[in-house]
């Protein structure tokens, strides 16, 4: 060691002294006062690479919040596991409210599983920010009060993409050959592309579930050779959605692929040249706006690495929760409720900001569809995605993609 | 028309096998010799993947297929060396909980090493594509996997058959201790066995890398099947461990043309069905230790 690093030490040292014996009193009650967050979210099985991208991005706004002063005040304290499965879920969530004094909880992107934390939080009368997942039926017809929700649900994923392809011609009169993850998302999502098919007379001809353990998809694409579709369309999720990318890519097969639901995780799993066709994001790393490149700059100086959508979305909900909490100046559920149904609007890093729509708590904001950037053009391994322009178009309402009170049977 | 697709659907389905293939004879020779169920099978074949992912960005896509099995298989001779021997005579619980719980350690330390995200990996351009023959469509890549598997099954089954560490690697199956009494100690063949087992498993991760999922609990996945098709084989056979192979990646692909939600639940149904009526598996033979 040398006498620099010796002398930083002992003042270091003579503060921490000084600081605890001056402001004894104070730290012990920062401590005893810290807000207690639960967060879940899948860190192993086929989400488990989103998840794990979304625990950093929460680790980096707790930080920046607890670095600035924390919350009224007080430090976030959050515990955060592994969500496992649906009954793990159910379980790790009602441990956390009902034993380990968790205040809120924020996670999740397995719709199985955020549906079954949703009914602890509503037992619990604890508000529960669900992030990642996506499935219509979690604000529909399963909605309930003390959960709002993060991520764009599948019907604004398909109106994305299905606006680029309106716009390409890719529609009217073709024939569409879906396959869908045989879960509650994946289920919920192919509803939402029959809707989409219905209203632009686009044909299904054929739908294959298939079981999310499901690695080897020659079959189903034998089986797409001998239906001849004008356009093939993935409504899977995680990392299936490569695992079809790259069969696909193999097979050779001439038609388009589409796809309603693709985490950027996923698509940069997928192998150099192998994605190709429209799909829709929530939020991408090269987005053009300078709150956003603040983000991505801070993520990856911490992490090495380009945060993906699910870090970005952990992140906002961290900043939007303790936004809420320090303009209620409260931890109370009724009151952030009441705070989000004024459909207060928060800066998500991106061109216009977002509510919560009060009558579904769905988050109100703007979506994109990619495209695969020519080869070559692309400026390092994680910049293979071209984000199209925003959704809807900034003189539409943001609610112009989202399922309208017809068609949402929410009812809180 | 129905029956031609039908056709195409087996063929695929042989494919498939000849790929379960690479995974479940490794595991079948390390059971049939040692008595173990190598439940840490899987992590070599996910080793095998990871390691020629990385090779491929160095060395290119050729090199690192060929690479990666042997240096995973040279990971073996230490998992032999150092794990497996202990075990040979041990209760088989403890080899089973020795090596699942290695199969853990492996997947975790895959997943700070690599992290949890999927790697990337892509079919070299030579490959890519399909060829249309008669009326069936094959995948490229797939046939070249086919070509290996076959030269690899040739190669194994020379070895068993032909030479004579084959002679007493089989008469190590059936009467260890008349090999011991011959004066021939049968674990550096053991370790030899294990080096092939896993090496073979490696092989397997490094040609499907390009067309699966490149992530940690690949291992798993692919286990459990592997398993299936060694019970569906029977112990000790090596043609048994082959018919069951092809058999298994065909029922499914059968099942999946017809009834699609039934398709990853065909194979169960298919050991169920023949260990009803041959318990030791199509071809097992009656190998008296593990009576």
């Amino acid at each position: 060691m040398n006498r620099y690093a010796r002398r930083t030490l002992l003042k270091a040292g003579a503060a921490l002294a000084g600081a605890s014996a001056l402001g004894f009193p104070a730290i012990v009650s920062g401590q005893t006062d810290k807000i207690k967050i639960g967060h879940l979210t899948p860190l192993t099985g086929f989400l488990g690479a989103l998840g794990t991208y979304a625990t950093l991005g929460m680790k980096l706004a707790v930080e920046e919040i607890n670095q600035s002063g924390g919350v009224m005040g007080r430090q976030l304290d959050v515990m955060s596991e592994d969500s496992v499965n649906p009954a793990t879920a159910a379980t790790k969530s009602q441990r956390m409210l009902e034993q380990d004094g968790a205040t809120v909880l924020i996670g999740e992107i397995n719709s199985a599983s955020a549906l079954t934390i949703m009914q602890v939080a509503a037992r619990n009368k604890k508000l529960f920010m669900q992030t990642g997942a996506r499935s219509d039926a979690l604000r529909g017809k399963n909605c309930n009060r003390y959960t709002f929700h993060t991520d764009i649900p599948n019907t604004v994923m398909v109106n994305t993409v299905g606006q680029a392809l309106l716009r390409d011609n890719m529609v009217k009169g073709k024939k569409f050959y879906t396959l869908t993850a045989d879960y509650i998302f994946g289920h919920d999502l192919l509803a939402a592309a029959k809707r989409f098919f219905g209203a632009t007379e686009g044909n299904l001809i054929g739908d294959e579930l298939i079981a999310t353990d499901v690695t080897d998809f020659s079959p189903y694409l034998l089986k797409i050779r001998q239906a001849k579709p004008d356009v093939v369309c993935s409504n899977l999720a995680g990392n299936q959605v490569t695992t079809l990318i790259k069969q696909y890519a193999e097979f050779g097969l001439p038609y388009p692929i589409v796809g309603f639901n693709l985490n950027t995780a996923d698509a940069w799993a997928a192998g150099d040249g192998n994605l190709s066709g429209t799909w829709p994001t929530v939020w991408y790393h090269t987005l053009d706006v300078p709150a956003s490149t603040a983000f991505v700059a801070n993520f990856s100086k911490k992490y090495g690495k380009p945060p993906e959508n699910h870090a970005w979305i952990e992140y906002i909900a961290f900043k939007m929760m303790a936004q809420a909490m320090n303009e209620t100046k409260s931890t109370d559920t009724e009151a952030l409720i009441a705070h989000f149904e004024k459909e207060t609007e928060f800066d998500i890093l991106k061109a216009r900001k977002a509510h919560f729509r009060s009558w579904d708590h769905q988050l109100m904001q703007e979506a994109y569809p990619f495209t695969v950037k020519p080869k070559g053009q692309a400026k390092d391994s994680w910049d293979f995605i071209a984000l199209g322009t925003a959704v809807p178009k900034g003189n539409e309402p943001l609610e112009s993609l989202a399922p309208t009170k017809e068609q949402n049977p929410c009812s809180l | 028309m129905q029956f031609e697709f039908l056709l195409e659907q087996v063929v695929n389905g042989l494919v498939l096998g000849g790929y379960y293939l690479l995974i479940a004879l490794g595991l079948s020779l390390i059971f049939s010799v040692g008595g173990i169920v190598n439940l840490a099978h899987g992590a070599f074949y996910a080793l095998g993947a990871y390691a020629s992912v990385e090779l491929t960005k160095y060395l290119g896509f050729g090199p690192a297929v060929v690479i990666s099995p042997i240096a995973v298989a040279m990971l073996g001779i230490l998992f032999e060396r150092f794990i497996l021997r202990r075990f040979y005579n041990a209760d088989p619980i403890l080899s089973l909980l020795v090596t699942f719980g290695l199969a853990m350690v492996a997947e975790q330390a895959i997943r700070i090493i690599w992290g949890a995200a999927p790697l990337s990996a892509s079919i070299p351009p030579a490959f890519r594509g399909s060829v249309i023959l008669g009326d069936f469509l094959f995948s490229r890549y797939r046939l070249l996997i086919l070509v290996v598997v076959a030269a690899v099954l040739l190669g194994v089954w020379l070895l068993l058959h032909k030479t004579s560490f084959g002679r007493v690697v089989r008469a190590g199956i059936q009467r260890p201790d008349m090999v011991a009494a011959l004066g021939i100690r049968l674990q550096p063949y053991m370790t030899a066995i294990v080096m092939l087992g896993v090496g073979m498993a490696a092989l397997g991760g490094a040609f499907f890398a390009p067309i699966t999922i490149v992530h940690p609990a690949m291992g798993a996945e692919i286990i459990t099947v592997a398993f299936v098709v060694v019970v569906i084989g029977g112990l000790g056979s090596f043609w048994g461990v082959v018919i069951a192979a092809l058999l298994v990646g065909v029922v499914r692909g059968i099942t999946i043309h017809f009834a699609p939600a039934a398709g990853e639940a065909s194979i169960y149904v298919l050991m169920f069905l023949i260990l009803l009526v041959r318990p030791r598996g199509l071809l097992g033979e009656r190998i008296e230790k593990f009576e």
